[in-house]
């Protein structure tokens, strides 16, 4: 997935969990959990999705790299497996 | 046969509106079978029964405004259970039976007209006739809720203990008008938790303990045991915090239980946990029998209540059967949280954020990540005392995560 791809789908995911927000508002550098509120749970099901959509497996420890948009998407471009 | 009435979906419920029957006379049904969709002011609630047999005459019809205790339906189960209770009143059962083989025609107001079958033993209606008890307002403790002697004999002596005394109505707000759009959802549980919030307020008088958690063994195991998971399978500090909640209750089950005219201890540990709504408002949905369930089983019941939570689409046992409750506030700045009991319980536990704090132990100071335990509990079912067994019970399970 290109850059423009990654973005959207990361959006797609952060309204299936917080329907009720606007990732699109989200700056690169906010906090993505503190702006759209979302709790640990929910953290937590975004992040089994995201590793689906992606294609990887995401440690525990890693989770303080992915904070921001601008982190995760670096993360995501790093760690996504290619399909082809 | 038995009866099913309309369940009461916490403290603050007063009706629902009875959406959709979910089954026809003559369906078989087993025990934990959704028979109806309710809307209430926590949503749209799945109604299940806890009998096993076959459905019979829907006594209500579908959107009728159906108040907690309303006859909805019956159940007949087997021939052979009735056989084997010869104290009850048999030419009642054989009543109620004709009774149902005529449909019940176009019941306007089934809150005036609800049928009324008590089961009672001939010794207790006897008794209850010449003391002047209502054995319709006596609680059953016999097979099947039947009224037997010994309630009797005790509503006789509340009732000189306690002359005049009449129960007060459940205290609840009237439900809106019923309607689909989100917004007054929002507004129905703001105030089905103003309801049951103000109730506690006024009649519970709550003692408030806390203690502080060292959670290095906790925080360790958990991430040794999330090391060996993939992200789906994954265990959240909230699945500890639950089961040593549940173990300390069995070390100290005094507060594991509802205050009805007394303190009725629960056999059974269904842990209500505190849901916030992001749009405002909390939903209070029980895990049930959580002394019996591993992390991992907890764990999986939390992905799936949670999300139903939400999306307020739960089942009426998970938001009538809490025997306690549990309030986590998460990663936020709040060390600390007092918590209001939710009626008829007796006592809530509430942790606060984990944060890093200078910590003494055994004459040397470390940095330790710690954890704020509080414990709000009823005055009139507990003393400090039980509260500090409680809040030692559990700071101990939690030292010892591995065996959670």
């Amino acid at each position: 997935m290109n850059e423009e791809e990654i973005k959207n789908t990361i959006f797609h995911l952060l309204m299936n969990i917080a329907p009720d927000t606007e990732p699109g508002q989200l700056q690169p550098n906010d906090n993505i959990r503190q702006t759209l509120a979302i709790d640990s749970f929910d953290y937590l099901q975004f992040i089994v999705a995201m590793d689906k959509a992606f294609g990887m497996e995401t440690p525990e420890e890693d989770y303080g790299k992915i904070e921001t948009l601008d982190s995760l998407m670096n993360y995501i471009g790093e760690h996504q497996h290619s399909h082809g | 046969m038995k009866e099913f009435r309309m369940p009461s979906l916490g403290a603050d419920m007063e009706a629902g509106f009875l959406r959709e029957w979910k089954v026809k006379p003559g369906d078989y049904v087993q025990r934990g079978d959704i028979i109806a969709e309710v809307e209430t002011q926590k949503g749209i609630i799945d109604i299940e029964v806890f009998d096993e047999g076959i459905i019979g005459e829907l006594v209500i019809k579908e959107d009728d405004k159906v108040p907690v205790g309303t006859l909805m339906t019956y159940i007949h189960t087997s021939e052979k259970e009735v056989e084997k209770e010869p104290e009850l009143v048999r030419e009642e059962s054989k009543m109620t039976a004709v009774q149902v083989k005529e449909p019940v025609k176009q019941m306007r107001e089934p809150v005036t007209a609800p049928v009324h079958r008590i089961r009672a033993s001939p010794l207790a209606k006897r008794i209850a006739a010449e003391k002047g008890i209502d054995i319709s307002k006596v609680r059953g403790s016999g097979p099947e809720g039947a009224v037997i002697r010994e309630d009797i004999e005790k509503a006789v002596q509340e009732k000189v203990t306690q002359p005049h005394k009449e129960i007060p109505p459940p205290i609840a707000e009237e439900i809106a008008p019923p309607s689909v759009s989100v917004q007054s959802y929002t507004e129905n549980i703001r105030m089905a938790v103003a309801a049951a919030m103000s109730r506690s307020n006024r009649e519970i008088p709550h003692y408030y303990l806390q203690t502080k958690v060292d959670m290095t063994a906790a925080l360790t195991w958990l991430t040794e045991a999330n090391r060996q998971r993939s992200s789906k399978d994954r265990l959240l500090p909230a699945v500890l915090l639950l089961k040593a909640v549940a173990k300390a209750l069995t070390d100290v089950p005094d507060l594991n239980g509802w205050w009805e005219n007394g303190l009725q201890r629960k056999k059974d540990i269904h842990i209500g946990f505190v849901v916030s709504l992001r749009t405002g408002g909390v939903i209070v949905p029980a895990i049930h029998h959580v002394d019996e369930k591993s992390p991992d089983e907890l764990m999986k019941m939390l992905s799936d209540i949670i999300p139903r939570a939400r999306a307020l689409k739960l089942r009426s046992s998970e938001l009538a059967d809490s025997t306690i409750t549990v309030t986590s506030l998460g990663e936020g700045a709040v060390e600390t949280v007092y918590g209001v009991i939710y009626p008829p319980q007796v006592a809530l536990v509430g942790f606060g954020g984990i944060t890093e704090e200078p910590w003494a132990e055994n004459g040397m100071v470390g940095v330790r990540p710690v954890m704020t335990v509080t414990l709000a509990a009823d005055h009139r079912a507990t003393d400090g005392n039980i509260g500090n067994q409680f809040l030692t019970a559990l700071k101990q399970h939690l030292k010892q995560p591995e065996q959670l």
